[in-house]
């Protein structure tokens, strides 16, 4: 390709893309010039990843165009992105597990008439390629035995080997500790010294202070600031997200710990195929307390919640909430509301709300056999409505519309209903997956004041969550789980990122419970 | 972005339904017109044929409660989440119950027969899905292959039921004896007549209020109770019931309980209403309209009931045709009730994208006049 030095790498003109009634990107224009680290940030929904697709060719454009080092290029499909020298490194990684790294690289431009010739050539590049950018990677383990930093590193080579010189990286850090994050910005930064181009598209404010050069702000589908990185602020980059000034941390008092009220013993759960997922683990919970689970996704924090709710069955261990035996007596779900163990689970969409359904009937989920809901044997629907609407005026839900559907909400609104019909049942204890996942800043402010409520009201607050800045800025007590054990405790006044950073890479001490 | 567009509700449940309806016609035209008939007359007389007279409307409704009753069945099913292609064969059985029933007791009094045949048909048709629906809560045995494998069981059975049990002695045709009168479904007309309404003999009987009643009782349960909330939660969102503290496989029985009693419930037409007797293969493929009926109705019942009369208007109408233009025969007409079902199931998404994009062009237009 016929190269003008000047020009920058990327270049948006007025890229414009509808889905039905929504418009996702509005007349998007910005430049990302050659060797530079380019954040993109904005809420759920502002429209970067409607973006990044249209440059990956994943979705077409209504209009504007898509210029690579100052040429115009038609970019209709995957392929043609790669062709014009742009990857992607997608949050969810696109691998086959069973696969040896070098098999998952070459996938799709395995050349040679034979696979041997192909992977034989491949293997030589791809030792050039690592030495080059610092990537080592085991070419011959299996994918599936590797660590989810690795993973994510084969993802980058994959891109680079293919001849990317624009590197596009969809919410990276998520599921890495920060540690594996901060290689991983080592890794972004050397990328850019060898003259590379990189989009990060994040919504966490620490990542695009730390790397990017310049950084892109949008909403609503359109850019509403571009700025260089060292001349904004966290507290400007989350005004213009918001579109007004945000708390980033919640005020709160020191917590008075009362009586326990939970109380887990050598609780083991088992997943289908018989691994252990949580491995004896051991805690109480107080009145008036948060305590808040920390760790790199996939340490068992999901399966301990979901034994805790009555959603999975442990294989061994006990919970005991206010006198009762809730493994022993083999109570579900339904029962374990009815003593007062509420939960918000991690993943809304999957199991905290009925996507097809309105918010009215979702407002009645796991409540919807309570006698103040039937009318004798039909459901007094006025009651259900009555209810909802009491919800969505108490917690802020907008549009405050009982009949929309529940798809049609933000996140951060569903995420405001769920919380609303789960403290609503008036709880002793909450269980809280994820409060923030996919949910707007200005909603996080809200929700997180909620939650010191509920605790200063004198319920004991259970909250897992993998994004560290909300458990340190919520929970006076944290326990981080590793591998399915919880690998240490700390009181939230002596935690800081680094400790308990690494507490999760699975380093024991720290004050161990 | 979700795959399937959204429609407005109106045009959900009546705009995108006769389009299709429509291209099935044009379709079924060409067929027509290529078989050297004029499509123009073959619709007049179609029409004509389903709802021209009296006697013409008392079948295409005869016919209609049939499917009425099987797109039920296949509609509660699938609110939960199960795809029942055994109405075939729960109808069968279920009215097995009914004609021995009928066999059995046909001398006592109507009254008392009727409530005892509609618990029979329920009660076997139940049974025949309960066996599916305990493999499938329990051992996870896919519901659409065993339904479909008990289609056939049921019809084996039957047939050696039939052929050498059930066999009015000394005849050779396999069907049972014909049920005392008492046992008969009173017909429409006969109910008709004794409140001053005169009404040409047809088929058409009590049943159909049956039916009518079975759609509404389905309506209530299904979104009018905490039942059918759990139910719609299972079917929607298993993961969401789990966590609701609704058991899915308990909810898959119930569902499929009632779908077979709603199945079974077509002999109460079909043999107390029509034949009079037990004979082979009675339920006709309804089980199979059922299908369709529902796919056609949006799974619900003022739809089943529309696209079940819609039915029944193509198979009266369609033996009409066929007796008229002789060119076409009976298997034309099936080959035209598959245009409609291949247009209205298969083919449904083809159409919803481009009217939701035109809908939302239009009302975009009028956001910003």
């Amino acid at each position: 390709m016929n190269r003008d030095a000047a020009a920058p790498a990327l270049e948006l003109r007025g890229i414009d893309k509808r889905f039905g009634p929504v418009h996702a990107n509005r007349a998007v224009s910005f430049s990302a010039a050659r060797g530079s680290i380019h954040g993109i940030i904005g809420e759920n929904g502002a429209g970067k990843s409607t973006l990044m697709n249209i440059v990956y060719g994943l979705h077409r454009a209504d209009a504007g165009e898509i210029r690579v080092q100052g040429r115009t290029v038609a970019i209709s499909s995957p392929q043609d992105a790669i062709a014009a020298g742009i990857g992607m490194v997608h949050q969810h990684f696109l691998l086959v597990e069973n696969f040896t790294v070098l098999e998952n690289i070459v996938l799709g431009a395995e050349g040679g008439r034979r696979l041997a010739d192909g992977l034989g050539a491949a293997r030589t590049g791809l030792e050039q390629l690592a030495r080059d950018y610092g990537l080592e990677v085991p070419l011959d383990a299996i994918v599936s035995e590797l660590p989810v930093g690795l993973q994510q590193r084969v993802e980058i080579l994959k891109a680079l080997y293919r001849g990317a010189d624009i590197l596009i990286l969809d919410e990276p850090t998520a599921v890495l500790t920060p540690q594996e994050a901060d290689q991983l910005f080592k890794m972004l930064e050397r990328l850019r010294s060898q003259g590379k181009t990189v989009l990060l598209v994040t919504h966490k404010l620490r990542e695009i202070m730390a790397v990017t050069d310049r950084v892109t702000v949008m909403r609503q589908g359109a850019i509403v600031g571009a700025v260089a990185t060292r001349d904004t602020s966290p507290r400007e980059l989350a005004e213009k997200m918001v579109g007004r000034a945000v708390l980033l941390n919640v005020e709160r008092g020191p917590a008075k710990p009362g009586a326990t009220l939970l109380t887990v013993r050598d609780l083991e759960v088992r997943d289908r195929l018989g691994v252990a997922r949580v491995k004896g683990v051991s805690f109480t919970l107080q009145a008036g307390e948060i305590v808040g689970i920390a760790g790199v996704a996939g340490n068992g924090q999901s399966e301990l919640l979901e034994a805790l709710a009555g959603i999975r069955a442990p294989s061994r261990g006990e919970i005991e909430l206010g006198g009762r035996h809730l493994v022993r007596e083999g109570l579900d779900a339904r029962a374990r509301r009815r003593l007062g163990l509420a939960h918000v689970p991690e993943d809304r969409l999957r199991m905290g709300v009925v996507a097809g359904f309105s918010a009215q009937d979702n407002a009645i989920l796991g409540y919807h056999d309570l006698p103040a809901y039937q009318h004798g044997l039909l459901l007094d629907r006025a009651a259900v409505l009555a209810g909802c609407e009491k919800k969505m005026s108490a917690y802020d839900v907008r549009p405050p519309n009982p009949a929309l559907r529940i798809a049609s909400f933000s996140g951060g609104n569903q995420q405001k209903l769920v919380l609303a019909r789960e403290i609503d049942s008036d709880p002793r204890v909450l269980l809280i997956g994820q409060p923030t996942r996919g949910v707007d800043i200005g909603a996080i402010e809200f929700i997180h004041r909620q939650l010191v409520a509920l605790r200063d009201a004198g319920k004991a607050l259970l909250l897992v969550s993998v994004e560290l800045e909300e458990i340190l800025g919520l929970a006076d007590r944290i326990l981080v789980m590793s591998a399915g054990e919880i690998v240490g405790e700390i009181a939230s006044a002596d935690a800081t990122e680094k400790k308990v950073g690494l507490m999760m890479a699975g380093v024991k001490g720290e004050g161990h419970a | 972005m979700s795959t399937s567009a959204k429609l407005p509700r109106w045009a959900e449940l009546f705009l995108l339904p006769a389009i299709n309806l429509l291209v099935a016609l044009l379709l079924a035209g060409v067929v027509i017109k290529a078989m050297g008939e004029s499509p123009w007359a073959a619709l007049k007389l179609m029409t004509g044929g389903a709802f021209g007279s009296q006697e013409s409307i008392g079948y295409t409704l005869y016919y209609a409660t049939n499917f009425i009753f099987t797109g039920l069945a296949v509609a509660v099913a699938y609110h939960a989440g199960l795809f029942n292609i055994g109405a075939e064969g729960q109808a069968y059985i279920g009215g097995l119950g009914v004609g021995l029933v009928c066999l059995w007791l046909g001398a006592w009094p109507f009254w008392l027969v009727l409530p005892l045949a509609i618990l029979a048909g329920a009660v076997f048709g139940a049974a025949w899905a309960f066996i599916p629906a305990w493999l499938q809560a329990r051992r996870g045995s896919h519901i659409v292959i065993t339904t479909i494998m008990f289609n056939f069981i049921a019809a084996a059975v039957m047939t050696w039921l039939l052929v050498n049990v059930l066999i009015k002695p000394g005849q050779q045709s396999p069907e049972s004896r014909e049920f005392a009168p008492n046992a008969f479904m009173p017909a429409l007309h006969e109910l008709l007549a004794k409140v001053g309404i005169t009404f040409t003999s047809t088929p058409l009987n009590l049943a159909f209020v049956l039916a009518l009643l079975a759609a509404v009782l389905v309506w209530l349960l299904v979104w009018r109770t905490r039942w059918g909330y759990a139910m719609r939660v299972a079917g929607l969102n298993p993961a969401a019931a789990v966590y609701a503290g609704i058991h899915p496989p308990r909810v898959t029985i119930w569902a499929m309980l009632l779908s077979g009693a709603l199945a079974g419930s077509l002999g109460l037409n079909e043999l107390m209403g029509s034949q009079h007797r037990i004979l082979l293969d009675f339920p006709g493929g309804a089980g199979f309209v059922g299908i369709a009926v529902a796919l056609m109705g949006r799974n619900h019942p003022l739809g089943i009931f529309l696209a079940a009369v819609l039915f029944g208007a193509l198979t009266q109408g369609g033996s009409q045709l066929s007796f008229d233009m002789p060119r076409i025969n009976r298997d034309m007409v099936v080959v035209i009730q598959g245009l409609v079902i291949l247009s209205c199931g298969a083919l449904e998404n083809i159409f919803r994208s481009p009217l939701a994009a035109l809908l939302a062009k239009f009302s975009q237009r009028k956001d910003e006049a």
